[in-house]
């Protein structure tokens, strides 16, 4: 046999026989199982989740949900085809073994593979302190049932609430309680809202979007400590300028941790930013190197991006859940060179106090925005992000039909700023800084991270020079 | 004689019922200067980046010049009747910001969600007993005409219950219409006596047309009735009212579009499954197909083929080509949903299809007004059409077409059927 023939003989038959596991059955995790069994995969699929519950999606659970609309359990994913799956779902993955090529169950059981694909996505920072935390009325949401207790409480209506960190969760919960007539306080550590991902140029657009909204808004402010009644039930936030908010519903909305900690000991590139893995999804092992048989996709990914000088993104966006995933699952199925990348273009919405808000790019790689479309008093725009004169980014307040375009902009390195449009020009298009702040200092709430390394993780193996 | 361009030949009445392999063609040159300055685009990518670029406007006043084909040789260029009488901007023929308000303003009307989110499928009961009633007329036959017993009844009952036009008022609007269109070439023979005749009878039509709306919102202003356009007279909302002018043009517009478009797309399902009975037979046994399978039928045999009023306001670079500033654009979206290097086997009928994000209802600000009303329509007429309708045949293949190149359809469908089902 040819070495092409005998490649592709192995590729057929992995397909008909071999044994695939999933860890994390949520988006990214549902999606890969679906792409797997479209690309041909029969041999046995394992899909395992520490929720008890079969995939649902998220971003519902911060807007309809809140609201009431929908109820908490009817946000489950639409199921594209079969994916004739052992699903093994409520119990937890806590190890990996690659020499053996097994996962490990917090029952003890162990689960071979011959691919594995990481899907474990992140999880709410809770409140740092325990106790505090672990009064009622305080929450974080992520999942199912923190939105259904959480929409519980606002159904009451509690006497006012306060969010924690003004990212696009925590605004998003805000416009709910506001279009409940609940009062609300936000306080938010950095200047305004959104900054993080969005830069303070538009952070001041979203702050006012919450005043004009009866939000009391506190920025440059933290909250230091969280005071309960006698029975336990949070009552009272002190904030670190000394001042005080009484309410009886706090949601700390601090951003997520990445679940990596399973992978103690596997010898991944997993840390705090995530697993590293190359464009097509395959993960690296502590000394960069890539390896053949595991995966990762969804939030708990990141790899380099072609458009953004190769920095490794962690994305934590719904598309890229889905289309990282389809892409990992693509080439597991595949060798070379069959395989695909997932370069995306990121890309976020988040709907509150009535404006659809939707980014593409990556605006925080950008140092300088401009309007390039529409009014900002009336709150429909497209504004563009730009790096030495190349377009990085955009964001739209109820524009977000033009967001293809800037995307194609951004995709060939576009100019900064971008050619102005033939009509509906902004009175002032010229370019000022866009107001991120300083890198160096984590925001709770990013949404695309730049991953450089951190040097005090280091782990890899440094070969001796041999003379 | 100069030979004709890939798209001139297309648009030649007698390419009328397959356009297709001239479009093919012409994706060769996926931006196409045509001899009259005119640039048509017939690539899907292509197309998309225009109808997202901001550089490109729909309104025909800030167009230096007139985007209808011009007639080669002698006489004066043939303009748009439509255009000329009607002045007023729609929603269709201008830019934001003004696009954006009026287009908002009309929207909770009509479209439904998020406003009212059951506007659309409360019509649906009204819109089967239609259906029914439709096909219960054709019981006894043996030949049927798909457009006039079928695919035109429907839509034309259905905008006039949604806008609030008078039923009885339908067979004027009917002539006015099909004399405009008949009037509306952008082909090589367009300059013919025939045409240049039609001109006359179809500027007057337009307006009467026109007047037949402004009285219809006098009427409403005095007393205030059922339906979209009495509302729109009737009712502020956040950010006022249209003037009167501008709420005749839309209402023109509406009518017009309402019934053209989707009477097209209709009579073409109703053809295409004639000629691929193994989708048919499909969609007899699998009814819940006529989802994907709509939107199949509307990228394999686009209602609308291709788009005219729009324009360059700067110089635009595109596939290799540069669009200089006030070049009329056309956007054929008839070739662009059988392009290729976006759908695989294009020119197969496929009900399954997936990925099939096709332009049949455009992309963008533009993207059809009435899509979710349309979509209803046809998928109740055509689902309900394979179900009841024993062993249909086409008579005539292909049947005649009407005369205009955008709204493209079969002026009738001749079918011999052994019965209708129950
Ligand atoms: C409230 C909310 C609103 C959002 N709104 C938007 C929005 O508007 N737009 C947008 O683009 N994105 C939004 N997102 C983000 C989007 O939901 C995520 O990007 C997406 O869910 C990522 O999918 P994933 O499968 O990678 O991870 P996840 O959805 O986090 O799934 C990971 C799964 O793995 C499980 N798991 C973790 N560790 C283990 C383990 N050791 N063993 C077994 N299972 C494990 C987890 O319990 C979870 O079920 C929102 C997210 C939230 C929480």
């Amino acid at each position: 046999m040819t070495l092409r023939a005998t490649v592709a003989e192995l590729v057929r038959e992995f397909r008909a026989s071999g044994r695939i596991v999933i860890v994390g059955a949520s988006l990214a995790g549902l999606r890969a199982a679906e792409t797997l069994r479209d690309e041909g995969f029969t041999g046995s699929l394992t899909i395992i989740g520490d929720e008890p519950y079969e995939p649902y999606d998220r971003p519902p659970l911060s807007k309809q949900v809140l609201k009431g609309w929908v109820p908490a359990d009817h946000t489950k994913l639409p199921r594209m085809r079969e994916v004739d799956a052992d699903w093994r779902l409520g119990v937890a993955a806590t190890g990996l073994d690659r020499a053996t090529k097994q996962v490990r169950l917090a029952n003890g059981e162990l689960i071979p593979y011959d691919r594995l694909l990481i899907a474990t996505g992140t999880r709410a920072r809770q409140w740092p302190n325990p106790a505090e935390a672990a009064l009622h009325g305080v929450h974080t949401i992520r999942s199912r049932d923190d939105a259904a207790q959480l929409q519980k409480e606002l159904a009451e209506p509690p006497s006012r609430v306060l969010v924690i960190g003004a990212g696009f969760i925590g605004s998003e919960v805000a416009s709910v309680c506001r279009e409940l007539g609940i009062p609300v306080t936000v306080v938010e550590r950095g200047a305004a809202p959104l900054v993080g991902a969005l830069g303070g140029v538009i952070g001041e657009i979203a702050a006012q979007l919450q005043r004009d909204h009866g939000v009391d808004l506190r920025c440059g402010l933290g909250v230091s400590s969280l005071e309960g009644d006698p029975g336990g039930h949070v009552r009272r936030a002190h904030l670190s300028d000394g001042s005080a908010v009484d309410a009886d519903v706090v949601v700390a909305s601090l951003g997520s941790i990445r679940n990596v900690e399973w992978l103690e000991g596997s010898g991944l590139a997993a840390g705090f930013w995530g697993v590293g893995c190359d464009a097509g999804g395959r993960a690296f092992d502590i000394n960069g190197v890539v390896t053949d048989s595991v995966y990762v996709a969804g939030d708990v990914a990141r790899a380099p991006h072609v458009l953004y000088e190769y920095q490794f993104l962690a994305m934590e966006h719904w598309d890229n859940a889905v289309l990282g995933a389809e892409t990992a699952a693509h080439n597991m199925v595949n060798l070379e060179p069959h395989y695909r990348p997932h370069l995306l273009l990121p890309g976020f919405w988040s709907g509150q106090f009535g404006v659809n808000i939707k980014s593409v790019g990556v605006p925080p790689f950008g140092d300088e925005i401009a309007f390039t479309q529409g009014s900002v008093a009336e709150r429909r725009f497209a504004a563009a992000y730009g790096r030495r004169g190349r377009i990085v980014a955009a964001v739209t307040f109820d524009h977000g039909k033009w967001l293809e375009y800037y995307g194609k902009l951004i995709e060939q390195s576009g100019p900064f700023p971008p050619p102005p449009p033939g009509w509906d020009q902004p009175p002032d298009m010229k370019p000022m800084p866009a107001e991120f702040p300083d890198p160096r200092v984590p925001t709770a709430i990013p949404d695309v991270v730049l991953t450089g390394h951190a040097p005090s993780e280091r782990t890899a193996e440094f070969r001796p020079r041999r003379h | 004689m100069v030979e004709e361009t890939p798209w001139q030949q297309a648009l030649r009445y007698a390419n009328r019922a397959n356009p297709y392999p001239f479009y093919e063609e012409l994706r060769k040159t996926p931006v196409a200067r045509q001899p009259d300055g005119t640039y048509v685009v017939s690539t899907y990518r292509e197309i998309v980046a225009l109808l997202h670029d901001p550089r490109v406007s729909s309104d025909p006043r800030k167009c230096p010049v007139p985007a209808v084909a011009r007639a080669e040789g002698p006489g004066e260029p043939v303009a748009e009747p439509i255009r000329e009488v009607l002045t007023e901007p729609n929603i269709i023929t201008c830019d934001p910001p003004e696009h954006d308000r009026d287009r908002r303003m009309m929207m909770p009307h009509f479209a439904g969600p998020p406003h009212e989110p059951h506007l659309i499928s409360d019509l649906e009961p009204d819109i089967r007993r239609i259906v029914d009633g439709l096909l219960d007329e054709m019981k006894g036959k043996t030949r049927i005409d798909a457009v006039d017993d079928f695919a035109y009844p429907l839509p034309v009952r259905v905008i006039c219950k949604v806008l609030g036009v008078p039923l009885e008022d339908e067979p004027r609007f009917h002539h006015w219409i099909e004399t405009a269109l008949d009037a509306l070439d952008f082909g090589p023979e367009a300059a013919s006596e025939e045409i240049r005749r039609r001109q006359a009878g179809a500027r007057q039509a337009v307006r009467e047309f026109g007047q037949f709306a402004a009285d219809l919102l006098d009427r409403y202003a005095d007393q205030p009735g059922p339906g979209m356009l009495s509302a729109l007279v009737n009712e502020d909302g956040p950010e006022g009212r249209m003037s009167k002018g501008v709420l005749a043009s839309n209402a023109l517009l509406l009518i017009f579009a309402g019934h053209e478009t989707t009477v097209n797309l209709i009579a073409h399902s109703v053809l295409t499954l004639l000629r691929h009975p193994d989708a048919l037979e499909k969609l007899r046994r699998r009814p819940e197909l006529i989802v994907p399978g709509v939107e199949e039928l509307l990228r394999f045999e686009s209602s609308v083929q291709f788009w005219h009023t729009r324009s360059a306001l700067e110089d635009i670079d595109i596939a290799g080509t540069t669009i200089p500033k006030g070049a009329p654009i056309f956007l054929a979206y008839g070739s662009a949903n059988r392009d290729p290097e976006r759908f695989t086997d294009p020119d197969a009928l496929d009900l399954e299809r997936r990925d099939n994000q096709h332009l049949g209802f455009s992309q963008g600000i533009h993207f059809c007004f009435g899509a979710p009303l349309a979509r209803l329509e046809v998928q109740v007429a055509v689902g309900e059409f394979a179900r009841r309708v024993e062993n249909p045949r086409l008579v005539e293949d292909p049947p005649p077409y009407r005369h205009n190149q955008i709204f493209r359809g079969p002026r009738h469908v001749l079918v011999d059927i052994d019965g209708i089902r129950d």
